[in-house]
């Protein structure tokens, strides 16, 4: 057993014990990272002294905290990474785009200041694709990810990074965000535990903006009780997020290990579709039997939108992205590539210099979405159907308190396999989006293995604001198997 | 029935968002769009005509907040990542000659 094979609630009680202290938590991750990620390229930035100085605080933390009997912050001496979207005062934060390559934040995000109040260290920033735009995890300006369980495919993304890292054991959690299934996708295809809160659950300032009415933030984890640890730490009404609701944070620890029996599952007939690869179809059903064993009972439901929801979300998520990504013109931060010929060809010059191909691809379907005379045909017809594939999760959660469907079609494609067919790459989100549209909390939970030895994972959804339940369904689910302490060989 | 997008409006639409491209790109862009457009058309099977738009899943209240003073990063951080700078000011290119 190595230090980095700890899980969150293991280092605390031994962190708490006087075991093992922050600093030779820190270091070993620090060693993993340095041992693995010329093969996997999960961060872009690693801060090691920042991380070891911290490590050295948490450890007299603890040290006082010992002295005065008294429980330190939750996180204290953890060390955790952070996608590359997420401002960090004095580390610089890229979005993995040329456009931010030398961009250092004046200050701290809401759940980075966060984390840190709970104790935590973070040692580094994660690769993603750029601006959390695309769902492999090769669009990224800082190169490739590979996915630690077979280097030649991917991670998934945009949070790849963030599950790879996790799965590669070089940190015991991390922070990604989550607009379509850039937190369950990855999650899924590198055997890691990914949530996305409910929107409105977790403050998004400080996080760079993709689409704004989707983003979420949210953790990924080994296993479910490390997640339920980091959302404790993040969630919460941010007066700065107006978009944040001000509801109260449960504690996630304390229901956990409440079962599902007498809950009901549904299963959603649209997700279960002749495209789903066998392999996946299996292990999700593996999962359904084992619910049922525990107590809860599985029906059909019927999301019929459900075909609809990649349309609608990649014209909102678009329209919102081209918004969004007016800001860099050169001018405040960011690239500044100057022809010398005036105002107008200085930002197009920046812009189309400091752009990735997809970035831009998606800049020009949103713009083309919300020009003059397509507004209502593209841009509000997808807000209208946005309401309808709400309306049937609020259907479906009047008859089940959770729904079960596959994160992914397939298990992680090979390197290169979609990064031609931008449409191909869209619908491989189709069983994540909806949860965004409709605003309701998801999860992703490792529940098998491909035969080529890739990760597969299932998804359960949840009411809003009932992350509680869901992970309580999760957790009962993955202590019934062993998927949560596989171990990639590297 | 929906037109096929032309080249010219691919550029058009480049030029609202400040992005050129080459004439080899223009051409895979305007494939690629008109691949996109020609699958998000599905969304007219639906009739939304009696259907409210949804732009945030969150029902949102307008916040208000007291009109206080409070502690800003100051011109030298709001400056630190200016490509061109000058007298406490972000530099653009001559604007009217």
């Amino acid at each position: 057993m190595e230090l980095t094979d700890l899980t969150i609630h293991e280092m605390i009680q031994q962190l708490r014990g006087g075991e093992v202290s922050s600093v030779a938590l820190t270091q070993a991750c620090l060693d993993r990272i340095d041992a693995t990620d010329t093969h996997i390229n999960a961060f872009i930035t690693v801060c090691r002294d920042e991380a070891l100085a911290a490590a050295r605080q948490a450890d007299e933390r603890l040290a006082q905290a010992n002295r005065d009997k008294e429980d330190p912050p939750l996180l204290t001496g953890i060390p955790l990474a952070l996608k590359d979207l997420f401002v960090t005062a004095e580390i610089r934060t890229t979005c993995a785009s040329k456009m931010l390559a030398d961009f250092t934040p004046p200050y701290d995000g809401a759940v980075v200041s966060k984390l840190k109040e709970q104790g935590a260290v973070i040692v580094g920033k994660l690769n993603m694709d750029e601006f959390a735009m695309g769902s492999t995890g090769e669009n990224s300006a800082f190169g490739k990810i590979h996915n630690p369980w077979n280097l030649n495919h991917v991670t998934g993304g945009s949070s790849g990074g963030s599950a790879a890292c996790v799965a590669a054991r070089q940190v015991p959690a991390s922070l990604g965000t989550d607009s379509g299934g850039s937190i369950r996708q990855p999650a899924s295809h590198c055997g890691v535990v990914g949530l996305k809160p409910t929107y409105g659950r977790v403050s998004r300032s400080g996080v760079v903006a993709f689409a704004s009415s989707l983003d979420q933030v949210g953790p990924l984890a080994r296993n479910v009780r490390d997640c339920a640890i980091m959302l404790q730490a993040i969630a919460g009404y941010d007066p700065a997020d107006s978009t944040s609701v001000d509801t109260p944070v449960p504690d996630y620890l304390a229901g956990l290990e409440e079962g599902v029996a007498g809950k009901k599952i549904g299963l959603p007939r649209e997700y279960f579709i002749p495209g789903l690869d066998p392999e996946v179809k299996q292990a999700v059903e593996n999962v359904v039997e084992v619910y049922r064993t525990l107590g809860a009972e599985a029906v059909e439901v019927s999301l019929p939108h459900t075909k609809y929801a990649v349309s609608c979300y990649y014209l909102v998520a678009t329209a919102e992205a081209s918004s969004n990504m007016a800001r860099y013109d050169g001018v405040r931060f960011g690239t500044r590539v100057d022809p010398g010929k005036g105002l107008t060809e200085m930002y197009t010059a920046s812009r189309s210099h400091g752009f990735g191909a997809e970035v831009k691809r998606r800049i020009m379907l949103g713009t083309f979405a919300l020009s003059a005379g397509y507004y209502d045909a593209y841009y509000l017809k997808a807000q209208k159907v946005r309401t309808l594939i709400r309306q049937d999760f609020i259907t479906a959660f009047n008859q089940v308190d959770y729904i079960l469907t596959p994160v992914a079609p397939t298990p992680a494609f090979a390197l290169g396999e979609k990064t031609t067919d931008p449409l191909l790459m869209y619908l491989s989100d189709l069983f994540t989006l909806s949860a965004n549209l409709a605003g309701i909390c998801g999860l992703s939970l490792p529940c098998g293995k491909s035969t080529a030895g890739l990760p597969i994972g299932v998804q359960l959804l949840g009411k809003p604001f009932d992350e509680a339940g869901l992970l309580s369904a999760a957790y009962a689910c993955e202590q019934t198997g062993e998927w949560h302490k596989a171990k990639p060989e590297l | 029935m929906r037109e096929k997008v032309t080249r010219e409006e691919v550029m058009q639409v480049a030029s609202l968002a400040r992005l050129e491209f080459s004439p080899a790109e223009l051409d895979l862009l305007t494939n690629q769009l008109d691949t996109i457009l020609e699958r998000v058309e599905q969304l007219n099977e639906l009739d939304t005509s009696a259907v409210e738009p949804t732009s945030h899943a969150v029902p949102l209240e307008n916040v208000f907040r007291d009109d206080e003073v409070r502690d800003s990063i100051g011109v030298e951080q709001a400056l630190r990542n200016a490509p061109v700078q000058a007298q406490d000011c972000f530099v653009v290119p001559k604007v009217i000659e």
